[in-house]
């Protein structure tokens, strides 16, 4: 599955309009989890589009935040878990043994369900990726914290006070400040596991408008539990359903027109 | 009634009911701490009872009570002083045996290096044996022109032996242990060999000169006050033994309080006196606060470290809760435990190792195989350990999960998380932890006694001699203090006061210790977690 792939085409083949050529940014093959005796992901196969937003959705328990995870390896720290298959992110190999797993978490960032700003100053929660990768000179730092803290649409709210504690912001704001700390370190992948569920309608909506925004320079992975949020943001969605991809496409298309009976039934409500 | 149970009232008085109580036992022990400790530097008036049968006593009414078997009689305690002249400092006396009372303005007291105060009227001022002022008013002009010199001359002796003879007996000892070390590998003659004991003789010759000056300055002083006491006795106190005269029958409330701001400030910087019954505390002082800082150097790290394996890297399974018990229950061991595993372990094993190895020229006499403030410290800081690390570990588990996350997730390795977040987040738990610690270390004295406490110590820790630092010495601790005072001493009655103000102290001081451990804490949580969503 190297160099172009025909996305819509080779996983929706109801896909009209959107049939163009994508470059594939994350490759998953064959990908099976288990915790202990559970298996939670079975043999997920999908490609990622670079540049683009692709969200999953399914209910609770499907394995969807489990999958994102796998993108950065955060599910390394879970005890007893065991994992098969394939994942390559820009043609690296994420399991290869020899891989710095830091080196890979510093190409594929990654924002929470809950915001987790750092006890610390606005100021040094973006500055920390950067400092970790050993950016020091300050005039350095003031730019990339400047630009990251634009890019995630937050610049103006807080430019006069970004020695204050990140924890003095509001809900919205942190959560921003997380997108922006994560890209301080310009990922190549920005992953995020429900990353408005915790806010108002407002704040989601900025949210939602900064990832049209993003997805110009990143490649943006989402997990969602609200339907709408992934019809309006996503290009690419894919169903969960047991740890299983039941469908994988276009988003209208997966919306309007489902191909497969369970897809059609979580996203008119009979389940889920 | 069920129904009043159930609304939740009789619960609430309840609760609220007992807090009053542990409120009322702390605030009456506070009060009578400070009931007894801060009146003791009151210049109070001086009374002079003449008694039905002709006896007159001068001296000030401490307390008042029924008489034995009376319904309303009672009687005073007079603290007469006096005792080189009377026997006692205290004498009990009946009110109905009491036909005058006055408190005339004449009366003196005196303060001096020995048997305690002196009460009785300024006779005349003699120096080489003829008067050169006679009457009140003239020997107190006299002494008030003389009692600064009085001073100096004393802190010049006080000065030459400690600072000068002191040094020369120091230099003296390291040249015998230069010697000692020499006969160790061998060496008993030759140039080495000869210098030291060159150096030792001119030692002794510098020593004999200092020894002249200081038996000199002794005899200096040769003037002598005579005060007349009760029943015509009389005394005749060298002005080298006086360190204060004053009439408090005289004094008005301003002059009193200048007195007592004076006598506050000697106790706390000055050296005991009188097997520590009389004079300041300043040794005690110093030692109390330095063992509690080396206690806290110690634990700290130690502490913090364990706690953050115990937390963030140790499996956590049934081996770990096993071990967070026993650190958990350590904190229950009775302190005096502790203090024997210090002799045993520290003092006589680790010390006695350093001793054998570093210090060989010095033995028999140990060096670090006895008691001293290091090993002090350090069984204070096994003690403590339980308290830091279980509020390190508390502050650890407050931590949420997404923190650490967040920062594993921007690539940092696990070790940097640690320090970059995980540390500065949990400070303000690793300080409460040290808090904890330190009140208790404080206020320890059961190890301390058999790990390096002493009645008195002939030097502090840390003195002008190289290294400056002596961690093996022994040293003083206001918590023993209170003890020997109190207890161990010879005049119990006139050393209470002194158990209160000695304990009043260290209450000030943990306090202090307190305030300021959570004054940064405070300074750090609002500097990082303002107002958390």
């Amino acid at each position: 599955m190297a160099g172009n792939v025909q996305v819509s085409a080779s996983l929706n083949p109801h896909a009209a309009p959107a049939s163009v050529m994508e470059t594939p940014m994350v490759e998953i093959e064959r990908l099976s989890l288990w915790y202990g005796a559970k298996q939670a992901l079975r043999e997920v196969s999908m490609a990622v589009p670079k540049h683009r937003v692709t969200a999953y959705i399914g209910p609770s328990g499907c394995g969807k935040s489990t999958l994102l995870r796998c993108l950065n390896r955060m599910n390394d720290l879970v005890d007893g878990v065991r994992i098969e298959g394939a994942v390559r992110i820009g043609g690296t190999d994420v399991y290869d043994p020899a891989l710095d797993v830091t080196e890979l978490r510093k190409r594929v960032g990654m924002v929470f369900q809950k915001s987790n700003p750092f006890p610390k100053s606005i100021f040094e929660n973006v500055a920390y990726g950067p400092r970790i990768l050993g950016v020091g000179s300050r005039s350095d730092l003031d730019g990339i914290v400047e630009r990251s803290l634009r890019a995630a649409a937050l610049w103006d709210e807080v430019q006069d006070r970004l020695n204050e504690s990140a924890l003095s912001l509001s809900g919205g704001q942190q959560q921003r400040l997380c997108i922006a700390r994560a890209i301080a370190v310009e990922p190549d992948v920005l992953l995020m596991d429900e990353p408005c569920s915790a806010l108002d309608p407002i704040a989601t909506a900025k949210i939602e408008e900064l990832m049209l925004e993003l997805k110009n320079s990143y490649t943006i992975v989402i997990v969602t539990h609200n339907m709408q949020q992934a019809a309006r943001v996503s290009d690419y969605t894919g169903f969960m359903l047991l740890g299983e991809l039941v469908e994988y496409g276009v988003t209208r298309q997966l919306f309007t027109n489902p191909r497969d009976k369970r897809t059609e039934d979580y996203i008119t409500g009979r389940f889920g | 009634m069920r129904r009043l149970w159930r609304s939740g009232e009789p619960f609430i008085w309840l609760t609220g009911g007992a807090l009053a109580i542990a409120l009322i036992m702390v605030a009456g022990l506070v009060g009578l701490i400070l009931y007894n400790a801060l009146g003791f530097f009151w210049p109070a008036d001086v009374a002079r009872l003449a008694l039905r049968d002709g006896v007159v006593m001068t001296g000030e009414i401490v307390q008042r009570e029924l008489a034995d078997g009376k319904q309303d009689e009672y009687r005073v305690k007079v603290k007469v002083a006096n005792r080189d002249l009377y026997g006692s400092d205290f004498v009990w006396v009946d009110e109905a045996r009491i036909a005058t009372l006055s408190y005339p303005d004449d009366v003196a007291v005196v303060e001096r290096t020995e048997w305690g105060l002196l009460i009785g009227t300024l006779q005349e001022l003699r120096e080489d044996g003829r008067a050169v002022a006679t009457g009140p008013a003239a020997v107190a002009a006299e002494l008030e022109r003389r009692l600064p010199d009085v001073e100096r001359l004393r802190r010049e002796i006080y000065r030459l032996e400690r600072k000068e003879i002191g040094a020369i007996n120091y230099a003296q000892e390291q040249a015998r242990l230069q010697l000692r070390r020499l006969a160790l590998r061998g060496v008993t003659e030759g140039p080495e060999v000869e210098a030291q004991q060159r150096r030792i003789a001119e030692l002794q010759k510098d020593y004999e000169a200092q020894a002249q000056r200081l038996a000199a300055l002794r005899t200096q002083e040769r003037a002598s006050v005579l005060v007349a006491a009760d029943d015509g006795k009389e005394k005749d106190l060298p002005l080298a033994q006086v360190i204060d005269v004053h009439f408090p029958n005289r004094m008005g409330v301003l002059a009193k309080s200048a007195h007592y701001a004076g006598k506050v400030w000697a106790f706390v910087s000055d050296n005991p006196r009188e097997a520590n019954t009389e004079g300041g505390v300043f040794p005690a002082l110093f030692g109390t606060v330095m063992m509690v800082m080396i206690m806290s150097v110690l634990v700290t790290p130690l502490g913090v470290l364990a706690a953050f394996y115990l937390r963030e890297y140790a499996r956590q399974g049934t081996f770990v809760s096993a071990v967070r018990i026993a650190v958990n229950n350590l904190a229950g061991v009775p302190s005096i435990v502790f203090g024997v595993f210090g002799v045993g372990f520290f003092i006589y094993f680790v010390g006695g190792t350093i001793d054998r190895l570093f210090f060989a020229e010095a033995l028999p006499t140990p060096t670090y195989g006895t008691g001293g403030i290091l090993w002090a410290s350090l069984t204070l800081a096994i003690l403590t350990i339980p308290v830091v690390i279980v509020a390190t570990e508390e502050g650890l588990a407050a931590i949420p999960r997404g923190t650490r996350e967040a920062s594993l997730a921007l690539g940092a390795t696990k070790l940097e998380t640690t320090l970059r977040v995980v540390l500065p987040a949990v400070m303000p738990s690793i300080l409460t932890g040290l808090i904890l610690a330190m009140a208790r270390a404080a206020g320890e004295v059961a190890p301390l006694m058999l790990t390096g406490v002493v009645k008195l110590a002939p030097a502090l820790p840390v003195d002008g001699f190289w290294p400056f630092v002596h961690l093996d010495r022994k040293f003083m601790h206001l918590g023993y203090h209170i003890f020997d005072v109190g207890f161990q001493s010879p005049n119990v009655d006139a050393a209470r006061p002194m158990v209160f103000t000695t304990t009043l102290l260290l209450l000030t001081i943990v306090v202090c210790l307190n305030l300021f451990a959570i004054g940064l804490r405070n300074r750090l949580r609002r500097k990082y977690a303002t107002a958390a969503v």
